[in-house]
């Protein structure tokens, strides 16, 4: 049966695969989940915050977020982001956006309501003392988070962080709903044009498989070298 | 912004002459509702069983769970689909592979089973963290009692943490709503297909995501309404949930 199959076509197109392919799907889930993990906390922050107004607006925020599935989401920006980036240029048409900075606002803002239910979650396992603690010392609220809060809820947090990174990861795949040559989009545009989807796409899921095992294997080895010293 | 808003065009017919554009939603909301209720149960079943191997005693039952659930999780879900849908025909034998092609609604059916069976990996997870979260006293007053095995799960252990994660659980339920969005790949015109659909006709693309953003809020107000529900009506009376 398997004879039937050619794998000679992953050989030939594995330099589209890997350098074009791979690298678009790495360097998305990296910035994606940089700027998820920054603007996440931003909005943590604005949740535990003593402003009613803003933990409300957090709070609509990541509701909203959670709410809606990513395809929508990802659909969403892809017609939004020329529109607002028209408005924030104040340019006559909407500005062209190209498929890399669509993806990555995308992800940005929709990983944002993941990353920052984690980092919430790490700043209330601090407990009470430590920032009572910081004010006495003289600290101001931004250097006690700075300085104090923040640092240890990320190290406490760290293993979620980076599972919800290998999430990010296999969901960046989604963007083959724009056309994006993303690894799997690399894969399916090779699988169509020589017909040859089996391969393809089992090769695909191999790789995807063995990426995300290997990382969920040294993150379950992190958090149980972090229970150790704690 | 050099947009034409024109908030009538749901009541406008739409292309394929069966009614207006949003019918044609009504009808993506249902091919949602249903593919995530099918898709729901086949979890349900499937997390069940993996969940209760994860916590026999028997280290081939532990073994076999766990390459469940590291199987179904470390592949993106669209990536399972396309398996499901393109490769497993082709790697069935002939007449098998030949029938599953030419069924019909082989897009829903391959979506319910394959959100499925990727939900189920995570159901799987809940229930064992659930079952091992039971004091040991449970289990082992089962024993005492003479129950086997089998019933001290069916009767003690099951109904006790199915009652625990039910909380998590209603997160999961919502996952495979949102993940039914995936099948679009596949070509099941479900709910965010069809806000798809109407953009590519009518041009109206913030009128029709608007729509279907809205719709998957208010599927996600009624699960959890009625979740809550459930939760009060199954909680055991001396527990923090119970009165």
């Amino acid at each position: 049966m398997l004879a039937n199959f050619d794998f000679d076509v992953i050989r030939r197109s594995l330099a589209y695969l890997f350098i074009d392919g791979m690298t678009f799907t790495l360097t998305l889930t990296a910035l994606a989940a940089a700027g998820g993990l920054v603007f996440g906390t931003m909005i943590a922050l604005m949740r535990l915050s003593g402003y009613r107004v803003m933990g409300w607006i957090a709070g609509l925020y990541v509701d909203f977020m959670r709410s809606l599935p990513l395809v929508l989401v990802i659909f969403w920006f892809y017609f939004l982001v020329p529109y607002i980036g028209q408005w924030i240029t104040g340019s006559s048409r909407p500005i062209k956006v190209g498929a890399f900075a669509s993806s990555l606002i995308t992800f940005i803002l929709f990983e944002a309501a993941y990353f920052s239910e984690i980092m919430r979650a790490g700043i209330q396992s601090i407990s009470r003392g430590q920032p009572a603690a910081a004010s006495a010392l003289g600290l101001t609220y931004a250097q006690t988070m700075r300085y104090v809060v923040l640092p240890q809820a990320f190290r406490n947090m760290l293993p979620v962080l980076l599972t919800q990174t290998i999430v990010l990861f296999q969901d960046t795949s989604l963007v083959y709903v724009l056309s994006i040559p993303d690894f799997l989009g690399a894969a399916s545009k090779v699988a169509q044009r020589d017909g040859r989807l089996v391969e393809m796409y089992l090769f695909a899921a191999l790789i995807y498989f063995t990426i995300s095992c290997i990382a969920s294997y040294c993150v379950r080895r992190l958090q149980s070298r972090i229970a150790i010293i704690r | 912004m050099n947009y034409t808003w024109n908030w009538h065009i749901f009541l406008e017919p739409n292309p394929t002459g069966a009614g207006t554009y949003f019918d044609m939603l009504l009808a993506g909301l249902k091919v949602t509702i249903v593919t995530s209720l099918t898709a729901w149960v086949i979890a349900l079943i499937c997390g069940t069983i993996v969940g209760i191997l994860r916590t026999l005693p028997s280290k081939a039952a532990g073994w076999i769970g766990f390459a469940y659930v590291e199987f179904f999780r470390n592949m993106p879900l669209l990536v399972q689909l396309f398996l499901w849908f393109f490769v497993l025909p082709e790697l069935l034998p002939r007449t098998a592979g030949l029938w599953l092609k030419q069924m019909p609604n082989a897009p829903f059916f391959t979506a319910a089973v394959g959100i499925g069976l990727f939900m189920s990996a995570r159901v799987a997870v809940q229930l064992a963290a659930g079952i091992g979260s039971l004091p040991r006293g449970q289990k082992l007053a089962a024993t005492a009692l003479g129950l086997t095995t089998l019933q001290a799960y069916r009767y003690v252990l099951l109904p006790m943490a199915f009652r625990i994660i039910l909380p998590p659980l209603t997160s999961e339920f919502l996952n495979t709503v949102k993940n039914s969005a995936v099948a679009i790949t596949i070509g099941l015109i479900e709910l965010t297909g069809a806000a798809r659909a109407m953009q590519e006709f009518s041009f109206q693309v913030f009128e029709a995501f608007s729509a279907a953003t809205l719709m998957y809020l208010v599927i996600n107000i009624v699960v959890v309404i009625g979740m809550r529900l459930l939760e009060r009506a199954v909680a055991i009376p001396g527990y923090i949930t119970g009165k």
